[in-house]
């Protein structure tokens, strides 16, 4: 067998070989992208707004004053990385419950939307805000008093789930 | 032709200090737009917008850029040859810096008017060598000895077919004076020689193919002797780091980066002043041309080039090692030394 037959040197035409051509065409590519326009957002200044498909960190609905969630636990079955805990308290309804400790560790949380889809009163969905910061592990512990929204800021997210869940 | 500072304050030792420090004020704010640019410009070309945030979109980054350098530590290994390792970045430097001596500005300024120009920026260029070889050795590390290794390979194989590129000019010119050799050029646009010389009549269609194979010849072989991509193996990040700069830090870094910087534009000078008629305008000697306007045609031709290596850093990806030696020694040198002889005789028979 002949190997030399099929180095590159070999299969490459003439011009190819020069590189000078190709090097033309490459640079003519560069030359022309550098006026296309340009699509980096300038981030604070510049906020993206999602829309309702857009799962950002889970959030419990608040409505009329008062939670949906009636702590039944199935959030905190379902979340793959262990991240909710919630305890359940009596109200003064009978066989009503509602969650007296119900905290999402932000730092577990992988934005996976499993508790939204499990939950049975629709009382944890996603909200859109994906801007979170925290100082300390003990500051990514949200409880019910940062994880309450009241729901006419999830409207979207409702909607869409409505229309789609 | 001469020297407008000594027409100014006479010859004496302040004349030859202002003429001194003149190509040093012209590098600093030059390497910073040339920094700004690479950023800008590269970042244009890959579809981001870069620097947005110091100044005005970001003009100020190269800025910030240079205070950030020099309030950095300035690291030496414990291991490291000190002396050699204080004195590599400066040698380069100078070597870098020593170039512009003899680089026209305009018909009226040129730092040191020496009839051996062209000589003089060859010989100081390899200046830079023994400056990434004593930094690479010194440094203690076997990245940097690499890096510097790879370094001296590529500009000494490189140097060869520039070589002949600056004595084709010199044959055609007659002449190792820069002043001189632009002098030739000037008048229309078609005086330059990359576009076939001064010389009248058919004859000088038979010198463009050569000049222009000569000028290409040199653009590649000055992007090998500025360490840029696509030649930049002696830094080759995938590679070994840094090269010869790894072990560098704060002050002594960024001397190793603007002579990388100030080095472009010798680079891009010199191929101006060869093959695009230096400081003379393209509309002839009528039309903005002079002293002033030698300025602006000399630095804005250069800057052209500066823009067309930072428009190939950005374009081309890293060469092999092998592909770096087989470009140097099998075609440009060969190409080179066969339009030297062509131009020879064909200067001869004129
Ligand atoms: S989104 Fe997923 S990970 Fe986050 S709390 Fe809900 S179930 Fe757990
Ligand atoms: S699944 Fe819904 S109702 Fe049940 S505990 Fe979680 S949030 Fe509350």
């Amino acid at each position: 067998m002949n190997t030399n037959k099929n180095t590159e040197a070999q299969r490459l035409t003439f011009a190819e070989k020069l590189y000078l051509p190709e090097l033309a065409k490459g640079m003519s590519i560069t030359f022309r992208e550098m006026f296309k326009p340009k699509f980096t957002r300038q981030y604070p200044e510049q906020r993206w707004d999602p829309t309702g498909s857009y799962r950002g960190r889970p959030v419990l609905v608040l409505e009329e004053g008062k939670e949906r969630c009636v702590a039944c636990g199935l959030c905190s079955l379902v979340c793959p990385a262990m991240a909710i805990e919630v305890q359940a308290a009596e109200t003064e309804n009978e066989k009503e419950r509602y969650p007296e400790k119900f905290e999402i560790n932000m730092l577990r949380c992988i934005y996976c939307g499993f508790c939204e889809e499990v939950c049975p009163e629709e009382a944890i969905v996603m909200s859109k805000d994906y801007e979170l910061l925290f100082s300390s592990q003990k500051d990514a512990i949200y409880g019910k008093d940062r994880l309450l929204v009241p729901v006419e800021q999830l409207q979207d997210r409702l909607d869409f789930l409505k229309e789609y869940k | 032709m001469g020297n407008f500072v000594f027409d100014l304050i006479g010859k004496n030792i302040v004349a030859a200090l202002v003429i001194c420090i003149i190509p040093l004020v012209f590098i600093l704010p030059y390497a910073l737009i040339a920094i700004l640019g690479e950023l800008k410009i590269g970042a244009w070309m890959q579809d981001r917008v870069g620097p947005m945030r110091t100044g005005w979109k970001g003009v100020l980054q190269p800025v910030a850029e240079v205070v950030k350098l020099l309030q950095k530590e300035d690291i030496t290994p414990t291991i490291a040859n000190k002396p050699l390792f204080n004195l590599a970045p400066f040698i380069v430097f100078i070597g870098a810096f020593a170039a512009f001596a003899v680089l026209p500005f305009s018909e009226k300024f040129i730092p040191s008017g020496i009839n051996l120009g062209l000589f003089f920026v060859f010989a100081v260029g390899s200046f830079a060598v023994i400056g990434i070889v004593m930094g690479g050795w010194a440094s203690n590390n076997k990245y940097s000895l690499l890096g510097a290794m790879r370094s001296v390979a590529q500009i000494i194989s490189y140097e060869l077919p520039a070589g002949m590129v600056f004595l084709s000019i010199a044959t055609i010119a007659g002449t190792l004076d820069m002043q001189t050799i632009i002098l030739n050029q000037s008048g229309p646009i078609w005086n330059w020689y990359i576009f076939g010389g001064p010389q009248g009549g058919a004859i000088k269609f038979l010198f463009i193919p050569f000049f222009v194979i000569l000028f290409i010849v040199y653009l590649i072989s000055s992007l090998a002797e500025t360490n840029r991509t696509p030649f930049d193996i002696p830094e080759g990040e995938s590679e070994i780091v840094a090269g010869y700069h790894t072990e560098y830090s704060g002050m002594k870094f960024a001397m190793f980066f603007m002579a990388e910087y100030a080095n472009m534009y010798v680079v891009s000078a010199i191929i101006v002043i060869l093959f695009l008629g230096g400081w003379s305008s393209p509309f002839g000697t009528s039309f903005m041309d002079g002293p002033i306007w030698g300025i602006f045609w000399m630095v804005g031709k250069a800057f052209f080039f500066v823009f067309v290596q930072i428009w190939l850093r950005w374009t081309l990806p890293r060469l092999r090692v092998d592909q770096l030696m087989y470009l140097g020694w099998k075609v440009l040198l060969p190409l080179s030394i066969a339009c030297f002889m062509a131009i020879a005789f064909l200067a001869m028979i004129n």
